[in-house]
Protein backbone atom coordinates (compact mmCIF):
# COMPACT_ATOMS: atom_id res chain seq x y z
CA UNK A 1 0.00 0.00 0.00
CA UNK A 2 0.96 3.47 -0.63
CA UNK A 3 0.53 5.85 2.23
CA UNK A 4 0.77 9.58 2.44
CA UNK A 5 3.98 9.95 3.38
CA UNK A 6 6.35 7.15 2.89
CA UNK A 7 9.42 8.99 0.58
CA UNK A 8 7.47 11.90 0.04
CA UNK A 9 9.82 14.72 2.13
CA UNK A 10 6.95 17.27 0.68
CA UNK A 11 4.27 15.96 2.78
CA UNK A 12 6.30 15.56 5.71
CA UNK A 13 7.97 19.15 5.70
CA UNK A 14 4.54 20.34 4.83
CA UNK A 15 3.25 19.09 8.54
CA UNK A 16 5.66 21.75 10.17
CA UNK A 17 5.05 25.53 9.97
CA UNK A 18 6.35 28.00 11.57
CA UNK A 19 3.89 28.03 14.46
CA UNK A 20 1.70 25.21 13.84
CA UNK A 21 2.07 21.62 13.47
CA UNK A 22 -0.39 19.29 11.78
CA UNK A 23 -1.95 16.31 14.27
CA UNK A 24 -1.01 13.70 11.91
CA UNK A 25 2.23 14.11 14.07
CA UNK A 26 0.25 12.35 17.00
CA UNK A 27 -2.32 10.37 15.63
CA UNK A 28 -0.72 8.87 11.80
CA UNK A 29 0.02 5.52 12.02
CA UNK A 30 2.03 5.75 9.10
CA UNK A 31 4.27 8.60 10.46
CA UNK A 32 4.77 6.70 13.12
CA UNK A 33 6.60 3.75 11.73
CA UNK A 34 8.69 6.38 9.44
CA UNK A 35 9.69 8.33 12.76
CA UNK A 36 10.87 4.64 14.01
CA UNK A 37 12.77 4.38 11.11
CA UNK A 38 14.28 7.82 10.26
CA UNK A 39 14.23 9.77 13.41
CA UNK A 40 14.88 7.08 15.76
CA UNK A 41 17.74 5.90 13.42
CA UNK A 42 19.45 9.39 12.87
CA UNK A 43 19.33 10.41 16.08
CA UNK A 44 21.11 9.50 19.59
CA UNK A 45 19.37 7.36 21.16
CA UNK A 46 19.77 7.12 25.17
CA UNK A 47 19.94 3.24 25.57
CA UNK A 48 20.97 3.53 29.25
CA UNK A 49 24.11 4.01 32.29
CA UNK A 50 27.10 1.47 32.22
CA UNK A 51 26.17 1.39 36.30
CA UNK A 52 23.96 -1.01 34.84
CA UNK A 53 26.02 -3.41 33.91
CA UNK A 54 28.80 -3.38 35.95
CA UNK A 55 30.95 -6.69 35.52
CA UNK A 56 31.56 -8.35 32.12
CA UNK A 57 28.77 -10.52 30.91
CA UNK A 58 26.45 -8.07 32.54
CA UNK A 59 23.85 -7.10 30.54
CA UNK A 60 20.78 -4.57 30.01
CA UNK A 61 17.71 -5.36 27.69
CA UNK A 62 15.81 -2.18 26.42
CA UNK A 63 14.40 -0.67 23.05
CA UNK A 64 15.23 1.85 20.90
CA UNK A 65 12.61 2.93 19.01
CA UNK A 66 10.53 0.07 18.89
CA UNK A 67 13.46 -2.30 18.57
CA UNK A 68 14.59 -4.89 21.25
CA UNK A 69 18.69 -4.57 21.96
CA UNK A 70 20.93 -5.63 24.82
CA UNK A 71 23.31 -3.26 26.16
CA UNK A 72 26.19 -6.09 27.12
CA UNK A 73 29.54 -5.22 29.49
CA UNK A 74 31.58 -7.07 26.68
CA UNK A 75 35.22 -6.37 28.06
CA UNK A 76 36.16 -4.35 30.85
CA UNK A 77 36.66 -0.87 29.34
CA UNK A 78 33.99 -1.72 26.10
CA UNK A 79 30.17 -1.71 25.96
CA UNK A 80 28.02 -3.04 23.08
CA UNK A 81 24.10 -2.73 21.92
CA UNK A 82 23.50 -5.46 20.30
CA UNK A 83 20.19 -5.94 18.86
CA UNK A 84 18.39 -8.78 20.75
CA UNK A 85 17.67 -11.40 17.94
CA UNK A 86 18.80 -14.70 17.38
CA UNK A 87 20.60 -14.68 13.56
CA UNK A 88 19.17 -17.78 12.82
CA UNK A 89 14.76 -17.35 13.80
CA UNK A 90 14.84 -14.22 15.20
CA UNK A 91 14.48 -15.53 19.01
CA UNK A 92 15.12 -12.94 21.40
CA UNK A 93 17.87 -13.65 23.44
CA UNK A 94 17.69 -12.06 26.90
CA UNK A 95 13.80 -13.24 28.94
CA UNK A 96 15.28 -11.32 31.95
CA UNK A 97 15.47 -7.67 31.89
CA UNK A 98 18.68 -7.46 33.21
CA UNK A 99 21.49 -10.21 34.33
CA UNK A 100 24.52 -11.82 33.63
CA UNK A 101 25.17 -14.09 30.54
CA UNK A 102 28.84 -15.01 31.20
CA UNK A 103 31.11 -15.34 28.47
CA UNK A 104 28.20 -15.91 25.85
CA UNK A 105 24.88 -15.18 25.18
CA UNK A 106 22.88 -19.05 24.45
CA UNK A 107 19.82 -18.91 22.42
CA UNK A 108 17.44 -20.61 24.29
CA UNK A 109 16.00 -22.03 21.12
CA UNK A 110 18.60 -23.70 18.95
CA UNK A 111 21.32 -23.32 21.50
CA UNK A 112 23.65 -20.86 18.87
CA UNK A 113 25.81 -19.52 21.01
CA UNK A 114 27.60 -15.75 20.29
CA UNK A 115 30.77 -14.07 21.97
CA UNK A 116 29.41 -10.54 23.99
CA UNK A 117 30.07 -8.61 20.88
CA UNK A 118 27.88 -10.47 18.45
CA UNK A 119 30.04 -12.53 17.16
CA UNK A 120 29.50 -16.31 16.19
CA UNK A 121 30.71 -19.05 19.22
CA UNK A 122 29.10 -22.22 18.07
CA UNK A 123 26.32 -24.22 16.70
CA UNK A 124 25.29 -27.82 17.88
CA UNK A 125 25.81 -29.91 14.27
CA UNK A 126 27.29 -28.03 12.77
CA UNK A 127 28.07 -30.83 10.15
CA UNK A 128 24.41 -30.01 8.74
CA UNK A 129 25.95 -26.64 7.61
CA UNK A 130 28.91 -28.22 5.50
CA UNK A 131 28.63 -27.67 1.67
CA UNK A 132 25.81 -25.17 2.10
CA UNK A 133 28.53 -21.71 1.81
CA UNK A 134 26.54 -21.15 5.64
CA UNK A 135 29.92 -19.32 6.44
CA UNK A 136 28.25 -16.16 3.37
CA UNK A 137 25.17 -16.09 5.19
CA UNK A 138 24.07 -13.08 7.12
CA UNK A 139 23.43 -15.67 9.98
CA UNK A 140 26.95 -16.61 10.63
CA UNK A 141 28.17 -13.06 11.02
CA UNK A 142 26.41 -13.30 14.24
CA UNK A 143 23.85 -10.80 16.34
CA UNK A 144 23.80 -7.26 14.46
CA UNK A 145 25.65 -4.64 16.72
CA UNK A 146 24.30 -1.41 16.84
CA UNK A 147 26.49 0.54 14.14
CA UNK A 148 27.01 3.94 16.33
CA UNK A 149 27.69 3.97 20.16
CA UNK A 150 28.78 6.61 22.60
CA UNK A 151 29.27 6.42 25.94
CA UNK A 152 29.11 9.78 27.88
CA UNK A 153 30.31 9.61 31.23
CA UNK A 154 28.67 6.69 31.96
CA UNK A 155 25.25 7.59 29.68
CA UNK A 156 25.32 5.17 26.49
CA UNK A 157 23.82 6.36 23.20
CA UNK A 158 23.69 4.77 20.28
CA UNK A 159 22.29 5.92 16.67
CA UNK A 160 21.54 3.41 14.02
CA UNK A 161 21.97 5.32 10.86
CA UNK A 162 25.33 6.06 9.85
CA UNK A 163 23.92 9.15 8.31
CA UNK A 164 23.45 12.24 11.40
CA UNK A 165 25.69 13.58 13.10
CA UNK A 166 28.21 12.33 15.04
CA UNK A 167 27.62 12.43 18.82
CA UNK A 168 29.02 15.70 19.34
CA UNK A 169 27.85 17.20 17.21
CA UNK A 170 24.40 16.03 17.86
CA UNK A 171 24.07 17.04 21.55
CA UNK A 172 26.67 20.15 21.48
CA UNK A 173 26.00 22.76 24.71
CA UNK A 174 23.20 20.69 25.96
CA UNK A 175 26.14 18.31 27.24
CA UNK A 176 26.35 20.97 29.35
CA UNK A 177 22.94 20.02 31.63
CA UNK A 178 24.48 15.58 32.12
CA UNK A 179 27.99 17.66 33.13
CA UNK A 180 26.14 19.20 35.66
CA UNK A 181 24.04 15.91 37.40
CA UNK A 182 27.29 14.05 37.09
CA UNK A 183 29.40 17.11 38.36
CA UNK A 184 26.88 16.96 41.74
CA UNK A 185 28.57 14.04 42.90
CA UNK A 186 31.72 14.56 44.91
CA UNK A 187 33.44 11.96 42.94
CA UNK A 188 31.99 12.90 39.57
CA UNK A 189 30.18 9.49 39.32
CA UNK A 190 26.58 8.57 39.39
CA UNK A 191 25.26 5.24 39.60
CA UNK A 192 21.08 4.10 38.53
CA UNK A 193 19.49 3.83 42.25
CA UNK A 194 15.98 3.72 43.74
CA UNK A 195 14.13 1.57 41.37
CA UNK A 196 12.26 2.63 37.75
CA UNK A 197 8.49 3.95 37.86
CA UNK A 198 7.04 2.48 34.28
CA UNK A 199 3.78 4.24 33.48
CA UNK A 200 1.83 3.49 30.58
CA UNK A 201 0.10 6.59 28.82
CA UNK A 202 -2.47 6.25 25.74
CA UNK A 203 -1.19 8.93 24.17
CA UNK A 204 1.54 9.94 21.61
CA UNK A 205 5.40 9.95 23.18
CA UNK A 206 5.79 13.52 21.38
CA UNK A 207 2.89 14.97 23.87
CA UNK A 208 5.02 13.92 26.72
CA UNK A 209 8.37 15.43 25.58
CA UNK A 210 6.39 18.95 24.29
CA UNK A 211 5.26 19.00 28.14
CA UNK A 212 8.65 18.84 29.63
CA UNK A 213 9.30 22.72 28.53
CA UNK A 214 5.64 23.94 28.96
CA UNK A 215 5.31 26.06 31.77
CA UNK A 216 2.31 27.41 31.25
CA UNK A 217 0.55 24.83 32.86
CA UNK A 218 1.91 23.24 35.92
CA UNK A 219 -0.59 26.08 37.92
CA UNK A 220 -3.45 24.89 36.35
CA UNK A 221 -3.24 21.21 35.86
CA UNK A 222 -1.65 20.82 38.97
CA UNK A 223 -3.60 23.19 41.05
CA UNK A 224 -5.44 19.96 42.49
CA UNK A 225 -2.49 17.99 43.41
CA UNK A 226 0.20 21.07 44.31
CA UNK A 227 -3.11 23.42 45.55
CA UNK A 228 -4.28 21.17 47.48
CA UNK A 229 -1.01 20.32 49.08
CA UNK A 230 -0.31 24.17 50.20
CA UNK A 231 -3.94 24.55 50.92
CA UNK A 232 -3.26 21.36 53.70
CA UNK A 233 0.04 22.29 54.97
CA UNK A 234 -1.49 25.64 56.06
CA UNK A 235 -3.51 23.72 58.34
CA UNK A 236 0.00 22.81 60.17
CA UNK A 237 0.85 24.48 63.38
CA UNK A 238 3.34 27.23 63.52
CA UNK A 239 7.00 26.45 63.68
CA UNK A 240 6.25 22.88 62.45
CA UNK A 241 9.31 21.96 60.08
CA UNK A 242 8.04 21.70 56.57
CA UNK A 243 7.97 17.95 55.01
CA UNK A 244 10.24 17.41 52.06
CA UNK A 245 6.96 16.54 50.41
CA UNK A 246 5.40 19.70 50.75
CA UNK A 247 8.80 21.03 49.33
CA UNK A 248 8.77 18.89 46.12
CA UNK A 249 4.97 19.75 45.66
CA UNK A 250 4.36 23.17 46.26
CA UNK A 251 6.17 24.70 43.30
CA UNK A 252 4.38 23.07 41.04
CA UNK A 253 1.77 26.27 41.47
CA UNK A 254 4.45 28.89 41.52
CA UNK A 255 3.00 31.93 39.46
CA UNK A 256 3.36 32.52 35.96
CA UNK A 257 6.26 35.27 36.98
CA UNK A 258 8.19 32.59 38.52
CA UNK A 259 7.96 30.53 35.49
CA UNK A 260 8.67 33.74 32.97
CA UNK A 261 11.83 34.46 34.90
CA UNK A 262 13.49 31.06 35.18
CA UNK A 263 13.91 31.24 31.39
CA UNK A 264 14.43 28.76 28.46
CA UNK A 265 17.79 28.14 27.14
CA UNK A 266 17.41 26.42 23.15
CA UNK A 267 20.28 24.43 21.39
CA UNK A 268 20.52 23.09 18.19
CA UNK A 269 19.25 19.60 16.94
CA UNK A 270 16.20 20.23 19.52
CA UNK A 271 18.13 19.91 22.84
CA UNK A 272 16.88 22.84 25.21
CA UNK A 273 15.63 23.00 28.79
CA UNK A 274 13.85 25.52 31.41
CA UNK A 275 14.84 27.10 34.09
CA UNK A 276 18.11 28.95 33.29
CA UNK A 277 17.96 31.16 36.40
CA UNK A 278 15.68 28.84 38.86
CA UNK A 279 13.78 26.43 39.17
CA UNK A 280 11.06 24.24 40.71
CA UNK A 281 14.02 22.68 42.74
CA UNK A 282 15.82 25.63 43.67
CA UNK A 283 14.68 25.83 46.80
CA UNK A 284 15.18 22.02 48.62
CA UNK A 285 16.57 22.05 52.28
CA UNK A 286 20.14 21.68 52.30
CA UNK A 287 21.01 18.19 53.05
CA UNK A 288 23.55 18.07 56.07
CA UNK A 289 27.51 17.65 54.94
CA UNK A 290 26.67 17.78 51.60
CA UNK A 291 27.80 20.62 50.82
CA UNK A 292 31.13 20.04 52.84
CA UNK A 293 31.81 17.10 50.89
CA UNK A 294 31.44 19.03 47.75
CA UNK A 295 33.94 21.43 48.70
CA UNK A 296 36.74 19.22 49.85
CA UNK A 297 36.34 17.88 46.54
CA UNK A 298 36.10 20.69 44.18
CA UNK A 299 36.92 23.91 46.44
CA UNK A 300 34.64 26.42 47.51
CA UNK A 301 33.89 28.09 44.25
CA UNK A 302 33.34 25.34 41.62
CA UNK A 303 31.27 23.66 44.16
CA UNK A 304 29.23 26.46 44.38
CA UNK A 305 28.99 27.22 40.55
CA UNK A 306 27.68 23.62 40.09
CA UNK A 307 25.16 23.64 42.77
CA UNK A 308 24.07 27.04 42.12
CA UNK A 309 22.69 25.72 38.65
CA UNK A 310 18.74 24.43 38.75
CA UNK A 311 18.24 23.42 35.72
CA UNK A 312 14.45 22.32 35.53
CA UNK A 313 13.87 20.11 32.89
CA UNK A 314 16.55 19.47 30.25
CA UNK A 315 14.62 17.46 26.99
CA UNK A 316 17.22 15.46 24.99
CA UNK A 317 15.69 15.19 21.49
CA UNK A 318 14.04 13.29 20.79
CA UNK A 319 12.85 11.22 24.07
CA UNK A 320 14.62 11.71 26.87
CA UNK A 321 14.46 14.42 29.96
CA UNK A 322 16.86 14.93 32.42
CA UNK A 323 16.11 16.90 35.83
CA UNK A 324 20.26 17.42 36.95
CA UNK A 325 19.56 18.71 40.71
CA UNK A 326 17.63 16.05 41.67
CA UNK A 327 19.19 12.86 39.38
CA UNK A 328 15.94 12.07 37.63
CA UNK A 329 15.96 11.10 33.92
CA UNK A 330 12.74 10.20 32.32
CA UNK A 331 12.48 8.30 28.97
CA UNK A 332 9.49 8.74 26.69
CA UNK A 333 9.51 5.01 24.41
CA UNK A 334 7.09 5.20 21.75
CA UNK A 335 5.20 2.07 21.35
CA UNK A 336 2.44 3.10 18.27
CA UNK A 337 1.08 6.69 17.40
CA UNK A 338 -1.19 6.69 20.42
CA UNK A 339 0.85 4.37 23.24
CA UNK A 340 4.10 5.40 25.45
CA UNK A 341 5.38 3.71 27.75
CA UNK A 342 7.18 6.42 30.20
CA UNK A 343 10.00 5.20 32.73
CA UNK A 344 11.24 7.00 35.28
CA UNK A 345 14.58 6.08 36.75
CA UNK A 346 17.19 7.65 39.34
CA UNK A 347 20.83 7.66 39.83
CA UNK A 348 22.70 8.21 43.11
CA UNK A 349 25.57 10.35 43.27
CA UNK A 350 28.38 8.49 44.29
CA UNK A 351 29.69 9.54 47.67
CA UNK A 352 26.70 11.87 48.73
CA UNK A 353 24.33 11.30 51.37
CA UNK A 354 21.96 9.30 51.66
CA UNK A 355 19.26 11.72 52.00
CA UNK A 356 19.99 13.09 48.19
CA UNK A 357 19.00 9.92 47.01
CA UNK A 358 15.61 9.81 49.29
CA UNK A 359 14.41 13.03 48.18
CA UNK A 360 14.80 12.29 44.53
CA UNK A 361 12.86 8.47 45.16
CA UNK A 362 10.62 10.40 46.84
CA UNK A 363 9.87 13.30 44.20
CA UNK A 364 10.23 10.27 41.22
CA UNK A 365 7.23 8.88 43.40
CA UNK A 366 4.96 11.77 44.27
CA UNK A 367 5.47 13.01 40.48
CA UNK A 368 6.30 9.79 37.90
CA UNK A 369 4.36 6.80 39.66
CA UNK A 370 1.48 5.81 37.83
CA UNK A 371 0.10 5.84 41.39
CA UNK A 372 0.93 9.95 40.98
CA UNK A 373 -1.93 12.70 41.50
CA UNK A 374 0.46 14.75 39.80
CA UNK A 375 0.79 12.28 36.73
CA UNK A 376 -2.39 11.78 36.88
CA UNK A 377 -3.54 14.86 35.87
CA UNK A 378 -0.73 15.57 33.33
CA UNK A 379 -2.02 11.62 31.70
CA UNK A 380 -5.36 13.41 31.69
CA UNK A 381 -4.96 16.39 29.65
CA UNK A 382 -2.56 13.80 27.25
CA UNK A 383 -5.15 11.34 26.66
CA UNK A 384 -7.82 14.25 26.09
CA UNK A 385 -5.36 15.91 23.31
CA UNK A 386 -5.01 12.46 21.84
CA UNK A 387 -8.91 11.93 21.77
CA UNK A 388 -9.77 15.79 20.74
CA UNK A 389 -7.16 15.75 17.87
CA UNK A 390 -9.90 13.12 15.80
CA UNK A 391 -11.87 16.61 15.30
CA UNK A 392 -11.76 17.53 11.64
CA UNK A 393 -12.80 20.97 12.68
CA UNK A 394 -9.35 22.03 13.10
CA UNK A 395 -6.13 19.83 11.96
CA UNK A 396 -3.68 22.04 13.47
CA UNK A 397 -1.97 22.50 16.84
CA UNK A 398 -0.81 26.29 18.02
CA UNK A 399 2.79 26.53 18.75
CA UNK A 400 2.79 30.00 18.61
CA UNK A 401 3.92 32.37 21.83
CA UNK A 402 6.30 34.25 22.44
CA UNK A 403 7.14 33.43 18.44
CA UNK A 404 10.14 35.18 17.12
CA UNK A 405 10.76 35.87 13.20
CA UNK A 406 14.00 35.18 12.80
CA UNK A 407 14.40 31.98 15.27
CA UNK A 408 15.26 29.59 12.72
CA UNK A 409 18.31 31.13 12.18
CA UNK A 410 19.46 31.56 16.10
CA UNK A 411 21.68 29.59 17.84
CA UNK A 412 22.08 28.74 22.05
CA UNK A 413 19.28 31.39 23.12
CA UNK A 414 18.29 31.98 26.20
CA UNK A 415 14.74 33.56 26.08
CA UNK A 416 11.03 34.05 28.11
CA UNK A 417 10.55 30.78 30.41
CA UNK A 418 7.02 30.50 29.12
CA UNK A 419 7.56 30.90 25.51
CA UNK A 420 6.69 27.73 22.86
CA UNK A 421 10.26 28.21 21.77
CA UNK A 422 11.78 25.07 22.40
CA UNK A 423 8.86 23.05 21.26
CA UNK A 424 8.88 24.80 17.80
CA UNK A 425 12.99 23.89 18.13
CA UNK A 426 11.91 20.54 18.34
CA UNK A 427 9.68 20.56 15.53
CA UNK A 428 11.95 21.83 13.42
CA UNK A 429 14.64 19.19 14.50
CA UNK A 430 11.85 16.70 13.96
CA UNK A 431 11.63 17.66 10.10
CA UNK A 432 15.73 17.87 9.67
CA UNK A 433 16.26 14.28 11.40
CA UNK A 434 12.68 12.42 9.27
CA UNK A 435 14.02 14.00 5.79
CA UNK A 436 17.65 13.90 6.31
CA UNK A 437 18.04 10.48 4.23
CA UNK A 438 14.83 10.93 2.71
CA UNK B 1 -8.60 -4.59 75.60
CA UNK B 2 -7.34 -7.69 73.91
CA UNK B 3 -8.86 -7.90 70.53
CA UNK B 4 -10.11 -11.50 69.34
CA UNK B 5 -9.34 -12.76 66.01
CA UNK B 6 -12.62 -12.25 64.54
CA UNK B 7 -12.40 -8.50 65.42
CA UNK B 8 -8.97 -8.11 63.54
CA UNK B 9 -10.72 -9.82 60.79
CA UNK B 10 -13.93 -7.69 60.97
CA UNK B 11 -11.59 -4.65 60.79
CA UNK B 12 -10.17 -5.57 58.13
CA UNK B 13 -12.97 -6.19 56.17
CA UNK B 14 -14.89 -3.30 57.12
CA UNK B 15 -11.56 -1.20 55.97
CA UNK B 16 -12.01 -2.24 52.57
CA UNK B 17 -16.17 -1.47 52.65
CA UNK B 18 -15.22 2.02 53.41
CA UNK B 19 -12.73 2.41 50.55
CA UNK B 20 -15.30 0.59 48.05
CA UNK B 21 -18.00 3.42 49.86
CA UNK B 22 -15.47 6.13 49.25
CA UNK B 23 -15.97 7.33 52.77
CA UNK B 24 -12.37 8.09 52.79
CA UNK B 25 -12.45 10.61 55.64
CA UNK B 26 -13.65 8.29 58.36
CA UNK B 27 -10.91 5.78 56.09
CA UNK B 28 -8.24 7.71 57.34
CA UNK B 29 -9.41 7.92 60.54
CA UNK B 30 -8.48 4.09 60.80
CA UNK B 31 -4.48 5.25 60.49
CA UNK B 32 -2.84 6.11 63.66
CA UNK B 33 -1.12 9.49 63.49
CA UNK B 34 2.15 7.83 62.11
CA UNK B 35 0.61 5.71 60.15
CA UNK B 36 1.27 4.78 56.39
CA UNK B 37 0.21 3.57 53.33
CA UNK B 38 2.83 1.52 51.03
CA UNK B 39 2.59 -0.16 47.95
CA UNK B 40 5.79 -1.05 46.99
CA UNK B 41 6.84 -1.19 43.18
CA UNK B 42 9.48 -4.18 43.01
CA UNK B 43 8.70 -7.51 44.46
CA UNK B 44 9.75 -8.81 48.18
CA UNK B 45 10.97 -5.04 48.74
CA UNK B 46 12.00 -4.23 51.85
CA UNK B 47 12.99 -0.67 51.77
CA UNK B 48 10.34 2.26 51.62
CA UNK B 49 13.29 5.59 51.92
CA UNK B 50 16.05 4.68 49.15
CA UNK B 51 13.98 2.64 46.40
CA UNK B 52 11.03 4.16 45.09
CA UNK B 53 7.52 3.12 45.42
CA UNK B 54 4.04 3.70 44.09
CA UNK B 55 2.73 4.86 47.40
CA UNK B 56 4.72 5.45 50.57
CA UNK B 57 1.92 8.01 51.87
CA UNK B 58 2.14 9.25 55.26
CA UNK B 59 -1.30 10.75 56.99
CA UNK B 60 -0.54 14.07 55.67
CA UNK B 61 0.19 12.91 51.92
CA UNK B 62 -2.62 10.83 52.17
CA UNK B 63 -4.96 13.59 52.97
CA UNK B 64 -3.80 15.48 50.41
CA UNK B 65 -4.85 12.83 48.10
CA UNK B 66 -8.12 12.48 49.41
CA UNK B 67 -8.85 16.12 49.30
CA UNK B 68 -7.60 16.72 45.60
CA UNK B 69 -10.20 13.81 45.05
CA UNK B 70 -13.17 16.30 46.24
CA UNK B 71 -11.68 19.38 44.00
CA UNK B 72 -13.52 21.04 41.53
CA UNK B 73 -10.36 21.14 38.94
CA UNK B 74 -9.39 17.43 39.32
CA UNK B 75 -9.22 16.56 35.92
CA UNK B 76 -8.53 13.33 36.36
CA UNK B 77 -11.42 12.58 38.16
CA UNK B 78 -13.76 14.07 35.87
CA UNK B 79 -15.60 11.39 35.39
CA UNK B 80 -15.20 10.40 38.71
CA UNK B 81 -12.90 6.84 39.47
CA UNK B 82 -14.58 3.90 41.54
CA UNK B 83 -13.04 0.70 43.11
CA UNK B 84 -14.50 -2.36 44.14
CA UNK B 85 -12.40 -5.26 46.68
CA UNK B 86 -13.05 -8.86 46.82
CA UNK B 87 -11.43 -9.90 49.77
CA UNK B 88 -10.15 -13.70 50.69
CA UNK B 89 -10.96 -14.29 54.52
CA UNK B 90 -7.79 -12.34 56.26
CA UNK B 91 -5.26 -14.52 58.29
CA UNK B 92 -4.06 -13.15 61.21
CA UNK B 93 -0.72 -13.93 61.01
CA UNK B 94 1.11 -12.18 63.98
CA UNK B 95 -0.06 -11.26 67.36
CA UNK B 96 1.93 -9.40 70.07
CA UNK B 97 -0.11 -8.03 73.18
CA UNK B 98 2.70 -6.76 74.87
CA UNK B 99 3.53 -4.34 72.06
CA UNK B 100 -0.14 -4.31 70.66
CA UNK B 101 1.08 -5.41 67.79
CA UNK B 102 -0.99 -7.38 64.86
CA UNK B 103 -0.56 -8.27 61.69
CA UNK B 104 -3.28 -9.85 59.13
CA UNK B 105 -2.63 -11.12 55.66
CA UNK B 106 -5.27 -10.68 53.03
CA UNK B 107 -5.29 -11.68 49.51
CA UNK B 108 -7.79 -9.34 47.55
CA UNK B 109 -8.71 -8.31 43.77
CA UNK B 110 -9.41 -4.57 43.24
CA UNK B 111 -11.25 -3.37 40.49
CA UNK B 112 -11.13 0.61 39.52
CA UNK B 113 -13.63 1.96 36.72
CA UNK B 114 -13.57 5.04 35.04
CA UNK B 115 -15.67 6.16 32.30
CA UNK B 116 -16.01 3.17 29.94
CA UNK B 117 -12.96 1.56 31.12
CA UNK B 118 -12.83 -0.88 33.88
CA UNK B 119 -9.26 -2.46 35.31
CA UNK B 120 -8.40 -5.30 37.22
CA UNK B 121 -6.01 -5.76 39.74
CA UNK B 122 -4.67 -8.48 41.85
CA UNK B 123 -2.52 -8.17 45.43
CA UNK B 124 -2.09 -9.22 48.87
CA UNK B 125 -2.81 -6.21 51.73
CA UNK B 126 -0.73 -7.11 55.22
CA UNK B 127 -2.37 -4.70 58.01
CA UNK B 128 0.08 -3.83 60.81
CA UNK B 129 -2.55 -3.06 63.48
CA UNK B 130 -2.46 -1.73 66.91
CA UNK B 131 -4.56 -0.51 69.43
CA UNK B 132 -5.04 3.43 70.60
CA UNK B 133 -7.64 3.74 73.38
CA UNK B 134 -8.78 0.43 72.84
CA UNK B 135 -9.13 1.02 69.03
CA UNK B 136 -7.86 -0.84 66.45
CA UNK B 137 -5.72 1.54 64.08
CA UNK B 138 -3.37 1.05 60.87
CA UNK B 139 0.37 1.47 61.39
CA UNK B 140 1.39 0.05 58.20
CA UNK B 141 -1.14 -1.41 55.37
CA UNK B 142 1.06 -2.70 52.77
CA UNK B 143 -0.47 -3.38 49.28
CA UNK B 144 1.73 -5.99 47.63
CA UNK B 145 0.32 -6.09 43.12
CA UNK B 146 1.22 -9.26 41.97
CA UNK B 147 2.02 -7.08 39.08
CA UNK B 148 4.21 -4.76 41.11
CA UNK B 149 6.66 -3.86 38.55
CA UNK B 150 4.58 -4.10 35.10
CA UNK B 151 4.13 -1.11 33.06
CA UNK B 152 0.75 0.29 34.89
CA UNK B 153 -1.87 2.94 33.88
CA UNK B 154 -3.14 4.88 36.54
CA UNK B 155 -4.52 4.02 39.80
CA UNK B 156 -6.00 6.80 41.25
CA UNK B 157 -8.00 5.54 44.38
CA UNK B 158 -6.81 3.57 46.97
CA UNK B 159 -6.36 -0.51 46.63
Amino acid sequence: MVGKYRGNRQAITALVRETEVHRDLYVDQELFELEMEQLFANTWIYVGHDSQVPKVGDYYATTIGKQPVIMVRAAEDSIKVLHNRCPHKGTRLTGESCGNTGRFFRCPYHAWTFRLDGSLAGVPLKSGYEGTSFTESRAARGITAVRHVHNYRGFVFAKQSDVGPGFEEFFGEALSSLDNMIDRSPVGRLEVAGGVLRYMHACNWKMLVENQTDTCHPMIAHQSSAGTAVEVWKAAPAGTKKPMAVEIYGPFVSSYEFFQTMGIRVWDNGHGHTGVSHSIHSDYSAVPGYFEQMVAAYGEERAKAILGENRHNTVYFPNVMLKGPIQLLRVFKPLAADRTLVESWTFRLVGAPDMLLERTVMYNRLVNAPTSIVGHDDLEIYERAQAGLASDGNEWINVQRLYVADEAERRNVVTDGTSEWQMRNQFRAWTKFMTMSL
Amino acid sequence: MTPTDQQLIDFVVREARLLDQQRLEDWLELFTDDGHYWMPVEWGQSDPRLTTSLMYEDKLLLKIRIDRLKGRATYSQSPKSRCHHVLQQPQVDERDEEQRHYVTWTPLHYVESRGDQQTLYAAWATHHLTLVDDALRIRLKRVDLVNCDAALGSIQLFV
